[in-house]
């Protein structure tokens, strides 16, 4: 046969375009909203100005807009790799890209208009959802269908992470967006009260689940080794840690209720798999750091695969302090407070930012048609800047969180409560000048990013790029995956 | 090789049946716990002195949304003694059974606002929205002028209740037919403000704000 196929890496190199664009967009937006808290008059009393109007934007901004966008182009090319052929269905591929980019258009432009359902992370309105629903099941039909005509009978591990990300996230934003639409920008979901906070929270705790941590595992299966250069720490583990990640996560939702009218049974049922979840958690940062074991020099050498080391610790933090604050003791302080906002912010500025942020480094040359990224010491500072500022977040929004959670609970000895709770506020609003300082440093970083990317393609936009053509493997008759024996 | 595990390569080698058993697993947990609760919300009723929002106070409620509010306060006490210490007693299913979506929040930058109807006076309210710190000089919250000027669409308002009401909250036809006469002239701040004054208290306290 001979060798004619190339790899489809345009609409990877357009993904990649739009999470630059997003990454800095979204995460400017968080720094706005951030400096609101602190200074209020900062919504120049403008409705579409407003904290609750653009906290929306944030959020969608940073997980759908960068981060689905980051998973949709490193979907595509790992799914080539990995598979050793061709994107199937390229149009298709082009439409998930324009359909995906119009879905975030539209939410971010509607959300300041005031057009929510105010579901948390999936606050854009039936319309829009219609949008996401079909976009994303071409997203899963292009997937599926490349794996369907792939040249190696094993199905690589990230690969499972993509397609449970694509399945679940699918399954949850239908189920928590059946609605009864009143006009074009406005409906009522059929849920309420109790049923309905049960769905949002099984569907926001798994969109983190899903979304945040499915996808973006698939990014580090294969990304990790390939910085690496040597191949994963133990395969057998990965799949172990696989299968109970998707099991366990979906019975942990209800830890967003704790004490409230949730019934108790559902709150103790998501207490126990929280913590149960410790281990696949563990399991595949582990597997990911341990990957680096022999190699631990290209850390130093190569800040692409620094990110991805500080990613993995974060992961692993992140999700250590998720299971303790599930803990209904633990939750009864931290829940409300600052506290929540630092463990988000843990896991998505450290944990999603930092591995998506390595490996685009590391996709981007290859994708480009480069040796290399244009600037080294460009990664660099974005390196350090990134991880300056998330320490700045997440130590001052965690010290807001414990100090509040303290102030509302605190008594005297007679048992009267001790402070107003204007007094909580006053406590934190140092902290939330920390917050902003330390969000400006994570947006210059994502500048410097677009900046090093914009210069990496220059090459890229002067002439066509050359195609990489796809190796084609000598059939086997039964293949077997290669498991590799774990490293002393 | 471990002797089971050709039951495993099958999986891994095929696209198909990995999806499936990937559907499989992520649907248990879900079913778990969210079947039990459609059974039961079936159970739920409002408690007694719990009615759905009136026409004025349902525009209210979408204004409360529209603006982001349920981002920085809570609307649920929860069982802790620090808590009905604060806000008073804790918060029940019966008592939202009628919104949609629910608001209990994730998030206190300002108070829980569970019980906070009658604790201020409506002119109280209506200053704090248009400038907080006239009010509360440390508060962080933003300011929310625009709502004094923005009068309420009577017609897409009707709109709403009916379609709550095929939801299945019970309305009367009288209500509805009274609700135009019951919106005419009021504006955006009328509204958030019979929201904000209804919150937690028994219907017949809180009947008919205007």
């Amino acid at each position: 046969m001979p060798q004619t196929e190339t790899y489809n890496d345009q609409v990877v190199r357009l993904f990649l375009l739009a999470a630059a664009i997003w990454g800095v967009l979204g995460m400017a937006i968080g720094v706005f909203v951030a400096a609101q808290l602190a200074w209020p008059a900062l919504n120049f009393d403008t409705p579409w100005l407003t904290f609750g109007r653009l906290r929306p934007d944030h959020t969608f901004g940073v997980i759908f807009a960068f981060g689905g966008s980051a998973l949709m182009g490193t979907c595509y090319y790992v799914a080539q790799r990995t598979g050793h052929t061709r994107l199937a269905l390229p149009r298709l591929a082009n439409f998930t890209f324009w359909g995906w980019q119009l879905i975030c258009v539209l939410a971010m432009v509607t959300m300041p208009l005031g057009l929510t359902q105010s579901k948390e992370y999936a606050e854009p309105e039936w319309l829009i959802d219609l949008l996401v629903a079909v976009v994303w099941v071409s997203f899963g039909v292009v997937f599926f269908a490349t794996l369907a005509r792939r040249r190696i009978k094993h199905i690589y591990v990230a690969n499972w992470y993509y397609g449970a990300f694509i399945i679940a996230v699918g399954l949850l934003h239908i189920v928590n967006n059946i609605v009864m639409p009143v006009s074009l920008t406005k409906s009522y979901p059929v849920y309420s009260g109790t049923v309905d906070a049960m769905v949002q929270w099984w569907y926001g705790h798994n969109a983190v689940a899903f979304f945040l941590t499915a996808g973006f595992l698939g990014m580090m299966y294969y990304f990790v080794p390939r910085q690496a250069q040597q191949p994963l720490w133990s395969y057998r583990f990965s799949i172990v840690n696989f299968w109970a990640l998707i099991s366990v996560y979906m019975w942990a939702g209800s830890h967003h209720l704790m004490y409230t009218a949730l019934p108790d049974w559902v709150q103790s049922v998501g207490m126990a798999f929280s913590i149960l979840l410790l281990m696949p958690s563990w399991g595949s940062a582990a597997n990911g750091l341990l990957t680096f074991n022999g190699a631990w020099k290209r850390v130093a050498s190569d800040p692409a695969a620094k990110f991805m080391v500080i990613a993995l610790v974060f992961y692993a933090a992140a999700t250590t302090e998720g299971s303790l604050m599930a803990v209904k003791t633990v939750n009864s302080l931290s829940h409300y407070t600052d506290w929540t906002v630092a463990h988000v912010h843990s896991g998505a500025i450290g944990w999603v930012a930092m591995i998506t942020i390595g490996s685009l480094y590391a996709m981007a040359p290859r994708a480009l048609g480069r040796p290399a990224m244009h600037s080294r010491r460009g990664m660099e500072w974005h390196f350090w800047l990134h991880v300056t500022g998330l320490v700045m977040y997440v130590a001052s929004m965690w010290t807001a969180g414990v100090t509040a959670g303290l102030m509302w609970r605190a008594t005297d000895s007679s048992g009267t409560l001790i402070h107003p709770f204007i007094d909580s506020l006053i406590a934190v609003r140092p902290f939330y000048l920390i917050r902003f300082l330390g969000g400006l440093l994570i947006v210059a970083g994502m500048v410097v990013m677009a900046w090093n990317l914009w210069h990496t393609a220059a090459d890229a936009r002067a002439r066509l790029i050359k195609p990489i053509p796809v190796p084609i493997p000598e059939p086997e008759p039964r293949q077997m995956p290669a498991p590799v024996p774990a490293r002393a | 090789m471990a002797k089971g595990y050709k039951y495993f390569e099958a999986i891994e080698k095929h696209a198909g049946k990995l999806a499936i058993f990937t559907a499989i697993m992520v649907s248990i947990g879900g079913l778990a716990e969210i079947t039990p609760l459609f059974v039961e919300a079936h159970s739920i009723t409002a408690s007694a002195g719990v009615k759905p929002y009136d026409p004025l106070r349902l525009a209210g409620k979408d204004i409360y949304v529209r603006e982001g509010c349920y981002l920085c306060h809570t609307q649920m006490i929860r069982s802790l003694r620090a808590e009905t210490q604060r806000y008073g007693a804790y918060s029940v299913s019966s008592e939202s059974v009628y919104d949609r979506p629910h608001q209990w929040g994730s998030k206190r930058t300002g108070p829980d606002l569970a019980r906070l109807g009658g604790k201020y006076s409506d002119e109280w309210q209506r200053l704090h929205l248009l400038d907080p710190r006239a009010v509360v000089p440390q508060s962080n919250m933003p300011a929310y002028p625009w709502l004094a000027d923005e009068p309420i669409d009577s017609k897409d308002s009707v709109a709403r209740v009916r379609a709550v009401q095929l939801l299945g909250d019970p309305y009367s036809a009288e209500k509805i037919a009274a609700a135009p006469a019951a919106l005419e002239g009021m504006t955006a701040m009328d509204a958030l403000v019979a929201y904000l004054q209804g919150l937690g208290l028994p219907a017949e306290v809180a009947e008919d704000p205007t």
